[in-house]
């Protein structure tokens, strides 16, 4: 018998190409997405339910489909089209409500992979340059989103001591840069601004959005319990990713950097949430090594996907901003998916 | 790791077990820099700016004369720590600069991350090999890739200290940089700096003041004292007296502990600090028993 899988978070970029990943393989007998909005990929065979924000369905389409593994990537890492409410409301409730769902002795969940982000370990003045999975964080988290994921977290590491007999598997990301992929990294770099606080020069890590799927892949299929930081190697100066891009550098005041900002941020020129700020101020590193100690290959290192990014947006520039053309149609679908007429080959 | 792995796959019913996990065959593809910045943000060409302005000073101003240098291993991870001194700190620069010039190997002088906190000169600091004292620092650094770093122990109670107190080495913190080199499993090389007291002495400190300015301490200095006449108030607190520099590396202490434990006696580190503090100050005592003058050796 085969894996039958549950994809969280199947309509973001994170669930749907993680979703996608699943159908191909001959393991997985099923592929279940949940989101709260339409995917904007297609899928070939996973079977995409809507739910509200909080997940708070989830526990009665655990019981139904007995699926035994899930993959919970909606966990928000981005503040900036967000609300401290909204955020609570995905990071803290929704993942709650999510282990409650597989929680508990009669439970068929036998595995969950969380997806995390090193927004855990803050960005301060304190920080070493690079953090390991057990290096505490040098500060008290000030943002709310950071606070959110920071107790999401706090629930996961209970749930695996609950639940002993679950395989948890917590991917804490770096920032993620790819062709698909938006964050607030990637939509000023679109716009070929590079905001950064004047006189910091902060050494910054990505992590290329194919890793970031083929490390959640990794750890789902090789069943791998623990903590792991996912990111490139390398660590590289904003001053160099400007140029790598070729986006103009902005300056921002040191002092009340939002607050001179707002006027550029609210006509949605630049797009500047408070964990970003603080980024620039003094950057992140994470130690890698321990996905790559468990038998992980990195396709990129920081460098790479910097530039494969800016391949991707030279590509994008050059052919204008057409849509993908996919729009999820749930009747057109369950037509394909569940209607008698049509034939088999 | 893996022996946790092989139990909880163990645990599985319905999934298959998989305890062996397929190496990917896939190569991690490297992306062409445009700077020679390095993870810990030094950059060689900055380095090399920095000698080429330090050449001068290093040869004319300070004469600096090394002894023991030979001590200082070609390769492999090593922790050089050294006694701190002067208002404006100058043996940070001298000792980097020294070896780096005298044996090619690059040295990360690790300091307070309120550096980090300055805004350019922060930057320039770090691009010129300077990097936070954090442990995890060190412990990358010295044991995973394998370079000098250089520590002052007495942090800035050192170079804090009036003129009256030269050469008379404060308490080695609390043993920090010791247990970080029994984890990396690499050897403390002591240096014992003559010099820097001499080439900017603290006559006075103005504690309030720092204090509302966020600076560590507010010297006044008999630099300021000397050459405000000369060069005016603000060179003058940044020019150095012409001391003549000694330094003179000590044998390299290696500790019989296994690296990478979770914890190392306190009462072992302490006696180590202790014992490597005392060397420090029996080496600064015995060239200063052969020194004639400040000035000229």
């Amino acid at each position: 018998m085969g894996r039958r899988i549950l994809v969280t978070g199947a309509d973001t970029f994170w669930g749907g190409r993680m979703a996608k990943t699943l159908e191909s393989d001959s393991n997985v007998d099923f592929v279940i997405g949940v989101g709260t909005k339409d995917p904007n990929v297609e899928f070939e065979r996973t079977e995409f339910v809507h739910v509200d924000q909080s997940y708070s369905i989830l526990s009665r389409i655990v019981r139904a489909t007995k699926v035994d593994t899930v993959v919970h990537t909606f966990m928000a890492t981005d503040s900036s089209h967000l609300s401290s409410r909204t955020l609570v409301e995905i990071n803290v409730i929704g993942t709650m409500n999510l282990l409650a769902a597989a929680g508990g002795p009669a439970s068929s969940v036998r595995q969950i992979i969380v997806k995390s982000s090193t927004l855990v370990y803050g960005a301060t003045a304190k920080d070493p340059s690079f953090f390991t999975e057990s290096t505490k964080r040098s500060s008290t988290a000030s943002s709310s989103l950071e606070r959110s994921i920071i107790e999401a977290e706090s629930y996961v590491r209970d749930f695996a001591e609950d639940n002993p007999h679950v395989v948890v598997s917590l991917l804490r990301f770096a920032n993620v840069l790819g062709s698909d992929i938006v964050t607030s990294f990637s939509s000023n770099f679109r716009r070929r601004l590079c905001p950064y606080i004047v006189g910091f020069d902060p050494q910054l890590q990505f992590v290329e959005e194919d890793d970031v799927v083929r490390s959640l892949e990794f750890v789902t299929r090789n069943n791998i319990p623990g903590v792991f930081n996912v990111a490139g190697d390398g660590r590289i100066p904003l001053s160099e990713i400007s140029k790598m891009i070729g986006a103009r550098k902005v300056p921002i005041s040191l002092i009340m950097p939002d607050l001179f900002t707002l006027p550029l941020t609210k006509l949605n020129l630049l797009e500047l949430p408070a964990e970003l700020i603080e980024l620039l101020k003094y950057g992140r590193g994470v130690d890698n090594l321990r996905l790559k100690e468990a038998g992980f290959t990195y396709r990129y290192d920081t460098a790479s996907a910097i530039e494969n990014f800016a391949k991707s947006q030279r590509l994008k520039r050059s052919l204008g901003s057409g849509t993908t053309g996919y729009k999820y149609q749930q009747d057109l679908e369950s037509f394909f998916r569940h209607s008698p007429a049509i034939v088999e080959d | 790791m893996a022996e946790k792995r092989a139990t909880k796959t163990t645990t599985l019913v319905t999934l298959p077990s998989v305890i062996e996990v397929p190496k990917d065959e896939d190569e991690t593809k490297q992306g062409t820099r445009l700077s020679d910045i390095d993870n810990w943000g030094r950059s060689e060409h900055m380095r090399q700016l920095t000698r080429t302005v330090m050449n001068p000073i290093y040869k004319y101003w300070f004469r600096v004369e090394w002894e023991g240098l030979e001590k200082i291993p070609l390769q492999g991870g090593a922790l050089l720590v050294a006694n701190h001194a002067g208002a404006i700190p100058p043996d940070a620069a001298v000792i980097m600069h020294g070896i780096e010039e005298e044996i090619k190997r690059p040295v990360y002088g690790m300091a307070d991350f309120w550096f980090r906190t300055l805004p350019v000169g922060g930057t320039l600091w770090n691009r010129a090999g300077g990097i936070s004292a954090h442990p995890q620092n060190a412990y990358h650094l010295l044991k995973r890739d394998e370079q000098l770093g250089l520590v002052f122990p007495e942090g800035e109670k050192g170079p804090a200290k009036y003129y009256k107190d030269r050469y008379k080495l404060k308490r080695f913190g609390r043993g920090g940089f010791v247990e970080i080199a029994m984890r990396a499993g690499v050897p403390i090389i002591p240096i014992a700096v003559v010099g820097a007291e001499e080439a900017m002495p603290i006559l006075a400190k103005f504690p309030t003041m720092a204090k509302v300015l966020g600076l560590p301490y507010l010297p006044l200095t008999l630099n300021h004292v000397l050459l405000t006449p000369i060069l005016g108030p603000i060179l003058s607190s940044v020019a150095y007296l012409p001391a003549k520099f000694k330094l003179r590396v000590l044998d390299p202490i290696y500790f019989d502990v296994p690296p990478d434990q979770q914890r190392y006696s306190r009462s072992k580190v302490m006696d180590e600090a202790e014992s490597i503090r005392l060397k420090i100050q029996e080496a600064l005592y015995d060239i200063l028993r052969h020194r004639k003058s400040p000035w000229f050796g």
